[in-house]
């Protein structure tokens, strides 16, 4: 419980009716979208302007008091709970597009906009903004920010990361930093603004971004392509990349997640293959039509069982159904899902989905891969029950083994999802001791007192782990 | 208390299906309308397993967001996970009403209606005669003019401004019967569901929809033991009763052995096809709760199998459509009205921007909560203008008068009609006049 006169302070600056400590409103800004993890936060404030988050960064300065900055709530590693209380500042209500440029295609947004509404927004111009990640119909942008978020068009588009311009953003002690702008070269001093994409709330408030825009892409086509042999589809991956054809789309279901998706939804997917690939292009129709073409040869020659082509909007549809049911149908097998981001060099996803399946099978499990396959960025997903401890533990001990997998093959801990608390404990596998030992003097630079999202990122303790081998 | 009556009665499985993904935000009215977590299914969900985890006590603060819901369903058809929101928060509000404490007077109204009224069809005939009087007799226009009507709260005072003409008499005496043949060949023995205030203040909606399934060759029974659907008592949190007049309606059409149960009100159609649930630990009633269950159906979707729309009459007018929630995210009928709509000659379909989006009538809501209520209506009006159509169809009663009251509201009397799909049907399809009350 924060003392009365901190929050009669907190209640002057946004307002008595966006400074709440009733229980409900503590509970219901207590979670996010990560599985099994909950803390009450002492206070829910939600500012309407920079200013008013540079006068609650200067309360909770003064009082040493935590504070977890959020969006839409919908990361999955725990980025937004207050694990060490304090207060929950909710920026959902800095929603408005600023300004969209059309002569330097750039749009100037406060954090708490919807990712979805940026689309939607600049399409009707014929732009495009185009980092999608799987939970942008409520995600904020502040949040995928924040996280460093990625999506289905990491392969050819890039990520958040590659859209960020420039930033707004309250420090620790209360002062408004401004980093880039409206430019797209800028070499002056440290890249502060890509140093704060990803940076996980721990160095400073976003409270306004510009990002990059581009033209919108004239057409786009999709395709399924079925495999009997894990190794077959991952060859194809590569191939058609090595073909020089950068897809706008590339993923991929393996066995289990298929036979889910098409117990729940009966599409008619072949539930005795190995895996699907769901590969699209967009661009000029020409160049659309013939990399489609190239792609189907490439998929033929590594002996696809099936391969089937949307001509129409409508197939397309369809096809897109396979992929985007499989959370759908995953979470609804059991009570507990588990959608972890275990990332890997595009050429070891097959090494990579066989090491997750006999993990799988030696601790027992029901363990269920899908994801980016042109990106490597693979989400095995496990269904279980939060309740049943025993099975918790081992689920543990097999992602802990799969991470380190992954590691082993060149990749990487989390490639969309974040660290928070969930990955802290194995950020040093994948950086090294040195590497924590920078990150951990960049973070007490911008907040000696470690008032910005505390305990995430940095874990009180990493897991042991003596060899880290780099492939 | 009211802790351990909701520990008692939340289906804890439910609970812990929620994966707190948040992709029911966007899809729910109140966090659109407040942006507040404790407002949106995840954040009363997150709530409900708070109290049952012994997180928090179910204070007043509690009570009051499940109670701000509208019940609209909304949520349902985008949880990746399938989590029946609907039964938890009427799980919830079972639990709240048995442990609650209301003023003598709410006491009183609420005994009178969930108990002493909506469940016996003789008195809700009875109502509308009088209500009927009042309308015919000049008293109502007597009241208007001296103003009476100005001691209510403005909701109310704009839903007696729209209030149809009721009906002392229901459609079986309309009909002098419970069995309607066919016209032509017999394709199917078709129960109709007359509902309690469906039958009262819209009589002739349901007369349309016997005549319109006889003509398409349904044999019409209109089982006579029937009874209110049980949906306001559910919403209300007097499920116990809701399921005694579960058992009642699954008699009477168990009975009458049809083949398909019909609904002309999507809020009653949800709620029948509910049943199976919720009678799902009665077992003397289980199976036959199944089969009634299993053979309800709208009436768009028996139309869609049944009708030719070729020897419609034009129609050359504009029609938007206001797509109930409970017809929508409950019974999953979403394209068959607009089908049918599209397919009346001559008439223009234009899309309502929202018309997934719940109108604020839910039931009583737009009574209890009027200030949300109202703001989701001028919402609504703002895009129902948008459309500058002539006919704006609706498929169930609740929504029917609210679009009435929101055409009201928004001074479009005149330039609009507000209509529930059947009549509009009834109207393209008219051999002859429908048929009219006798005196």
């Amino acid at each position: 419980m924060l003392p009365e006169s901190i929050r009669e302070e907190l209640c002057a600056i946004v307002g008595a009716k966006n400074c709440l400590d009733k229980k409900e409103a503590l509970v219901a800004y207590s979670y996010d979208a990560t599985p099994m993890q909950q803390a009450l936060p002492d206070v829910v404030v939600m500012p309407q302007s920079t200013a008013e988050i540079q006068q609650v960064m200067r309360v909770a300065a003064r009082h040493h008091i935590p504070i977890v900055t959020r969006g839409a709530g919908s990361n999955l590693c725990g980025g937004t709970i207050p694990v060490g209380g304090g207060i929950v500042l909710v920026l959902s209500r800095m929603n408005q597009i600023v300004e969209i440029d059309e002569q330097n295609l750039t749009i100037t947004v406060q954090p708490g906009v919807r990712t979805v509404d940026i689309h939607q927004a600049v399409e009707e111009l014929g732009l495009f903004y185009p980092p999608d990640p799987g939970s942008m119909v409520i995600s904020t942008i502040g949040g995928n920010i924040a996280l460093n978020s990625g999506g289905l068009r990491g392969l050819k588009y890039g990520t958040t990361k590659d859209y960020v311009l420039g930033l707004e953003a309250v420090l620790p002690n209360g002062e408004v930093i401004r980093t880039g702008g409206k430019l797209m070269k800028d070499v002056a001093g440290y890249d502060l603004t890509k140093l704060l994409v990803g940076s996980e709330g721990t160095l400073a408030i976003i409270t306004e971004a510009i990002l990059k825009l581009i033209p919108k892409p004239q057409t786009q086509r999709v395709m399924l392509a079925m495999f009997s042999d894990m190794a077959q589809a991952a060859r194809s991956v590569s191939d058609i990349i090595a073909n020089r054809i950068i897809p706008g789309t590339l993923e991929f279901l393996d066995q289990g997640t298929i036979r889910v998706v098409e117990d729940f939804k009966q599409i008619g997917l072949p539930t005795d293959v190995a895996a699907i690939l769901l590969i699209g292009q967009d661009g000029e129709p020409q160049t659309v039509d013939r990399d489609m073409g190239q792609i189907a040869a490439i998929c033929e020659k590594n002996n696809a069982v099936q391969i089937k082509v949307a001509t129409t909007a409508e197939e397309a549809d369809e096809v897109m159904t396979a992929r985007r049911s499989a959370l759908a149908a995953l979470s609804r097998m059991r009570p507990t899902t588990i959608l972890e981001d275990a990332t890997v060099p595009r050429a070891s996803i097959a090494p990579m989905v066989a090491a997750i399946q006999e993990i799988t099978e030696r601790y027992d499990l029901r363990i269920c891969t899908f994801g980016h396959a042109g990106d490597g960025n693979l989400h095995p997903t496990c269904m279980t029950d939060a309740r049943n401890t025993e099975e918790i533990e081992r689920v543990e001990h097999a992602f802990e083994e799969i991470f380190a997998a992954a590691i082993d093959l060149g990749g990487t801990i989390t490639g969309e999802h974040g660290v928070g608390i969930v990955k802290a404990p194995y950020l040093e596998w994948k950086v090294g001791a040195a590497g924590m030992e920078i990150m951990k003097g960049i973070k007490h630079a911008f907040d000696p007192h470690n008032l910005l999202n505390p305990d995430k990122m940095f874990a009180k303790q990493s897991r042991n782990r003596v060899v880290i081998q780099r492939a | 208390m009211l802790k351990e009556a909701l520990v008692k009665k939340l289906d804890y499985d439910e609970l812990s299906n929620c994966m707190r993904c948040g992709f029911c935000q966007p899809a729910c009215p109140t966090f659109r309308e407040t942006g507040y977590e404790a407002a949106s299914p995840r954040g009363r969900i997150a709530l409900m397993k708070a109290v049952a985890d012994g997180v928090m006590e179910p204070d007043k603060n509690f009570v009051d967001q499940m109670n701000l819901c509208l019940g609209c369903r909304a949520c349902e058809p985008v949880c990746p996970a399938g989590v029946p929101y609907g039964q938890l928060i009427e799980q919830t509000r079972e639990a709240i009403e048995e442990v609650q404490e209301h003023p003598w007077w709410v006491k009183l109204v609420r005994k009178l209606a969930f108990f002493h009224l909506f469940p016996h069809q003789k008195r809700m005939y009875q109502l509308g005669g009088l209500l009927r009087f009042y309308q015919r007799s000049g008293v109502q226009k007597v009241v208007r003019k001296l103003g009476v009507l100005s001691i209510l709260p403005k909701q109310m005072r704009e839903m007696e401004a729209i209030m149809p003409e009721a009906s002392g008499k229901g459609i079986v005496d309309f009909f002098g019967g419970t069995v309607i043949p066919a016209a032509g060949e017999r394709k199917y023995r078709v129960g109709m569901f007359h509902g309690c205030i469906m039958d009262v203040l819209f009589n002739e909606t349901n007369r349309n929809t016997v005549r319109i399934l006889s003509e398409a060759g349904c044999e019409v029974i209109i089982a006579p033991d029937q009874v209110c659907c049980g949906a306001l008592h559910a919403h209300s949190g007097e499920r116990e009763q809701a399921r005694h007049l579960a058992r009642k309606n699954v008699a009477a059409f168990h009975k009458a052995d049809v083949d398909i149960i019909v609904s002309n009100a999507g809020g009653c159609g949800a709620m029948l096809q509910d049943y199976d649930h919720l009678l799902a630990e009665d077992a003397e009633w289980q199976e036959r709760a199944q089969w009634f269950a299993s053979r309800v159906k709208d009436i768009s979707e028996v139309l869609t199998l049944l009708v030719e729309p070729k020897e419609w009459q034009s129609l050359p007018q504009r029609i938007t459509y206001q797509s109930s929630c409970h017809l929508r995210n409950g019974m999953k009928v979403t394209k068959e009205p607009v089908n049918l709509l599209q397919a009346i000659p001559g008439a223009t379909y234009v899309q309502l921007r929202e018309g997934d989006r719940c109108c604020g009538s839910a039931g009583i809501y737009n009574l209890v909560q009027p200030e949300m209520a109202g703001s989701l209506l001028d919402e609504k009006m703002g895009h129902v203008a948008a459309t500058q159509a002539d006919i704006l169809v609706t498929s169930n009663p609740g929504c029917l008068l609210q679009m009435k009251a929101g055409i009201h509201r928004a001074g479009l009397e005149g330039k609009m009609e507000a209509v529930h799909i059947v009549d509009l049907l009834a109207r393209v399809q008219q051999k002859e006049k429908p048929l009219s009350p006798p005196e």
